[in-house]
Parts: C-alpha cells; structure tokens; sequence
C-alpha cells in the first residue's frame, strides 16, 4: 500500500509539474506582450519597460517559468496588476466563497442523486424510474447558469425570498452567508444530480443481482436493508468516480454561476481578471483549478485503493 | 429497422435534433425578421404582444435571435467537436498501434488537459487573441481530445485482439493499413455515439462562453449572450432569460437521447 502510495505521489507531482509548465508556455507563446496588454495602448515606453522588468519579462522564459513556480512554491503568486496586492491573498479571500459553494452544491447532488437513483432502480421499469431518468436527462441538459437565472426570478424577483446576488462576507454571520449562498448552490447542484442520479441507479441495478445481496434477501432481511445495506455501499464507486469526474465540470459551472449571482469568488476573479488584463492574476486561477482537479482525481483513485480491496491487489 | 423502431429515445431525441437542424439551416435564408433589427418603440413586449415572442431590450424579435442563434451556436458547437474527434481520435487509434511509452505520455496528457475547463482555456484565449468563434472553437475542441483519445484507445486495443486482425498481420498488412480497414470501421459506432454525445456537451459549454462574452462577437445572435443580455430584465421580462434557455436545454436533451437511443440501437450488447 504504500509503495503504491508513494509511487502515484510522484506521478502526482510530475503530473502538476507539467500542468505548470504548460499554462505558462502557452500563455507565453500566445501572440501579445502581457505588459502592453495590461498597460493598454497609450502607455509610454518607460512605463512599458518598467513592467516588463518587473514582470521578469526581459529574462528569457526558462528563467521566468523557474522565477514564477519557486514562487508559487513558497506561496508568493505575484502581485495582481489591477489591486495592486498578493495574488494569494487575493485568492485565499475569494476561495471562502467558492469552496463552500462547490463543497455544499457537491453535497445537495449527493443527497439527491442517491435516494433517487437506489430507488429508480428498486423500482426498476416502473414510473418512478421513468421519473428519476427523466430528471437526470433535463438536470444533464439544463446549463447550471440558466437554472440560476430561473432561481433568481422565482424567489428574488417574484417571491422575494432570497437575495438575487452579492455575497455578505462571513463577517456577516454564517446564516447570512449561506443564505447567499442557498440559490447559487441549487443552480450548481442540479446538473451534477441529474449525472449521479444515473450513475447511481446504473451501479444500484448492476449489483442487486450479484450473490452478496441474494443472500442477504435469503437470510431475512428486509428489502430496504439489503439494498442499503449490502447493495448501496458496493455501488459507490462508480458514483465517487463520478464525483470525481464531474470536478472539471463543476469547476466550470461555478466560474459562470459566480458571475451570475455577482459571488466575489474565484472564478468571478478570473473573469474580472480578464476584463482587467490581469495577467497574472488569470495564470494564478487557472493553475490553481488545475490542480484542485488533479488533486481530486489523484484523491478519487487513492479512495478506491481504500474502498477496494481488489484494486489494491492488481496496482501492486 | 425494427430495432429503430422499439426506441423511443433514439425517435424523440432524432425529431428534436432535426428539428433543431431545420430550425438552424432555416434561419440562414429566412427568419420572420431580420435578427439585427431594433425597434425601440416596441422594446421588452412579452410574447404574442408583439411577434411571435416577444421583443428584446433594443425591439429586436426573440424568435429570429432564437433561430439565427441555433445555428451560431450548432455550427460552433460542430466545428469544435469536429477539432476535437478528429485529432482524439487520430491520437487513439495511433497509440493503439505502439503503445508503450507513447500510451503513457498520450494517457497523463489527457489527463493535464481534461485538468483545464475550457471555459479557463477560453479565458486565457481571450485575453490574448479576444474573444470569438475562434476562440470557443479551440477551447471547447481541445477539452474535447482526451474523451475521444481514450475511447478510441480502448476500443482499438479490443479491437488488435481479434481473430481477423490477427490474420491481417498475418498476411504482412501494415499497421496502419489495418488501422484503417479494420481498426477504424469496428470503432466507428462508438465515435458517431459519443460525437452526438458531446455536441450536447459543447452546446452547453459554447452557451457559458458566450454568457460570459467570450463566444461570438456581437451583433450575431448566439443563446448564451442572450441569457446575459436578459440578466438586466429579470424582474421586467423574464421570457428574455427563459427561452433562451429552453433552446438550450432542449438541443441537448435532444442530442443525449439521440446520442443514447444510437448506442442501444448500434450496440445490442450493452442494454442497460
């Protein structure tokens, strides 16, 4: 276990390694000078120079990607052109909002998507089924920022309910904060359920004929026991693969539901990064996304090893 | 053809896609009015009040937007998934043949790209080159490789196992040409399921692009502006922000039941 441990550990890094390399390639061989695109076009040439020095601009690109990942190493991600601060200070205030969003959107999808999926398939080709897989068709089609827009005419508009947008802070108190937080996790849920839900139900259905769930009928257990019991927790792993799967994708969702409730999170300063030419500011966020799906996956693959102890047997 | 028929899924998901398709190549040589028209005067009219549905913020008609926006948005969303199958795709079937240490590189290079949401990618782009169909084109097709490359690595690697395979090398054909008699015909189903899969994928996405103005360039019309030009009139005139947003969720329902109804009809052993 931990020869496997230690050796997807390093396929980790080597992997987040490249990841660096190339979003810094490719932000540099993308045509522009980022010192001019900050500056805009009526900047004088002094001013231009003394950018690009201070953006490591005049060093050739080997030297800068070294410069700015012993940076990113040490914590120091630069400094945002635009507020003129740390970019991981920066990045650590919007990440109170965009990681309780992600983690309470992933945990609503959940909490949907199981019950719906353990019982479509317990009640498989009936009407509920026909329900549950309608759900998970229009939750797959449906784009999460739309759902948001529909939310906010709902219980902003109409009923009055809820905020429409904005974020309080936690300094305003975590009810407030959550409160804020209630539509824009909805939108970002429902998508992501209509996925698990199918996957859930696939999984349910293809272990509830296997021997382990026959017996636990035959022994007397009620229906509802041996499917909880004995079929659900052997069908949770193609649903955490999901989840795991999914990360990209919920990543993106936030990003865009941000911008629709006027979050100030990380994908919200992203997008005013772009509109503001903060350069350093975009390669931060995006680099740091990246990771945080790496890591998911790399953290998806170590739960199997735990859940599963045949796969233990084979990665050895 | 009896097969065709017992499938539900496979017939609603094929009517709502052409429908879709007529709707969009339709909207090149008529829409009932000229989708850049504005008419002030009759600005935010709910539907049937004025045309079929209703008018925008500048009195544009919502129903010609809709339709020249179908095809903006089908267009884009192809030409990408086109980018994307197209070299997955090239990618799969070639590391099938050596395998190796380019499986390994090709694997963990999907994973670094899958790493990247396109909606980031377009980001970086835009910042660059600005936004644009060039733009989404090349971030939603590039995020779309590793999903062809490895399938089509799986299914090539089952596929090198087969009896006539095995024959073809008998006889001295070389990999490429059995890449391309054997390989290529036998994995075919499988890439036409998952191209129509993620034309549904790429819709939705080209949709956030362009919410966020990365998509295309005003004026020309595309679903995802619309939602965000509708972001102002939310409490005025709501229709603004739900039809777009049908138009959407019904192309990509419509290509995910096509996309599901085509694998159970083109691949009987998997009917689950």
């Amino acid at each position: 276990m931990i020869a496997i441990l230690v050796r997807r550990t390093m396929s980790l890094i080597v992997t987040l390694l490249v990841v660096s390399l190339l979003i810094f390639t490719v932000m540099d061989l993308l045509p522009g000078d980022p010192a001019q695109i900050m500056l805009g076009t009526s900047a004088s040439p002094e001013t231009l120079a003394a950018l690009q020095h201070q953006l490591g601009l005049d060093q050739p690109l080997p030297l800068r990607y070294l410069a700015w990942l012993g940076g990113v190493l040490r914590g120091d991600l630069g400094q945002s052109y635009t507020y003129g601060v740390p970019v991981a200070g920066l990045m650590m205030e919007r990440l109170a909002v965009t990681l309780p969003l992600a983690l309470i959107a992933m945990l609503l999808s959940v909490l949907v998507a199981i019950p719906l999926g353990v019982q479509a398939a317990r009640r498989h080709n009936g009407v509920f089924d026909a329900v549950a897989g309608l759900f998970s068709y229009i939750g797959i089609a449906v784009p999460a920022f739309w759902v948001g827009l529909l939310l906010i005419i709902l219980f902003s508009t109409t009923l009055g309910w809820l905020p429409a947008g904005g974020f309080p802070g936690w300094d305003a108190g975590v009810f407030a904060g959550l409160k804020a937080l209630c539509l824009p996790a909805v939108a970002l849920a429902l998508p992501q359920a209509g996925v698990l839900t199918r996957v859930a139900r696939a999984a349910v259905l293809d272990v509830m004929n296997e021997d382990f769930v026959r017996t636990a009928r035959a022994k007397g257990l009620s229906e509802s026991m041996a499917v909880w019991r004995h079929a659900v927790p052997n069908a949770l792993i193609p649903v955490v693969t999901m989840l795991g799967l999914q990360f990209t994708f919920l990543i993106a969702g936030a990003v865009l539901v941000e911008n629709v409730f006027n979050l100030p999170g990380l994908g919200r300063l992203a997008y005013q990064a772009l509109s503001q030419r903060d350069i350093i500011v975009m390669q931060d966020v995006v680099l740091f996304f990246s990771a945080l799906v790496i890591v998911m996956n790399f953290l998806v693959d170590l739960a199997y090893l735990v859940i599963d102890p045949r796969l233990r047997a084979q990665a050895q | 053809m009896r097969r065709v028929r017992h499938r539900p899924l496979f017939l609603v998901g094929l009517g709502i896609t052409l429908a879709l398709l007529l709707v969009a190549l339709l909207s090149l040589v008529w829409t009932p009015v000229s989708p850049s028209k504005m008419n002030i005067i009759n600005k935010l009219k709910p539907p049937l009040a004025f045309g079929l549905l209703g008018t925008d913020n500048f009195g544009r008609d919502v129903a010609s937007l809709l339709m020249a926006g179908a095809w903006n948005s089908l267009s884009t969303s192809f030409l990408a998934v086109a980018l994307g199958a197209s070299i997955g795709t090239a990618a799969g079937v070639l590391t099938a043949i050596r395998r190796g240490w380019l499986e390994l590189v090709v694997m963990r290079g999907c994973d670094i790209i899958f790493a990247v949401p396109p909606i980031l990618s377009a980001m970086m782009l835009a910042a660059f080159i600005g936004g644009g169909r060039f733009t989404a084109v090349i971030a939603i097709g590039v995020f779309m490789v590793p999903v062809f490359a490895r399938l089509t690595l799986s299914a090539a690697l089952q596929v090198w196992t087969r009896d006539y395979v095995l024959a073809a090398i008998g006889i001295g054909q070389s990999k490429l040409r059995i890449t391309w008699n054997h390989v290529l015909p036998n994995i075919a189903s499988q890439i036409i399921v998952q191209v129509t899969i993620q034309l549904g994928l790429a819709i939705l996405t080209e949709a956030g692009l362009s919410f966020l103005g990365l998509g295309l360039a005003p004026p020309a019309p595309s679903w995802g502006r619309m939602l965000a030009d509708a972001q102002t009139f939310l409490g005025q005139a709501p229709w603004l922000a739900l039809l777009p947003g049908l138009a959407i969720a019904l192309a990509v329902l419509g290509l995910n039941m096509l996309g599901d109804g085509l694998r159970d009809i083109l691949d009987p052993r998997d009917q689950s």
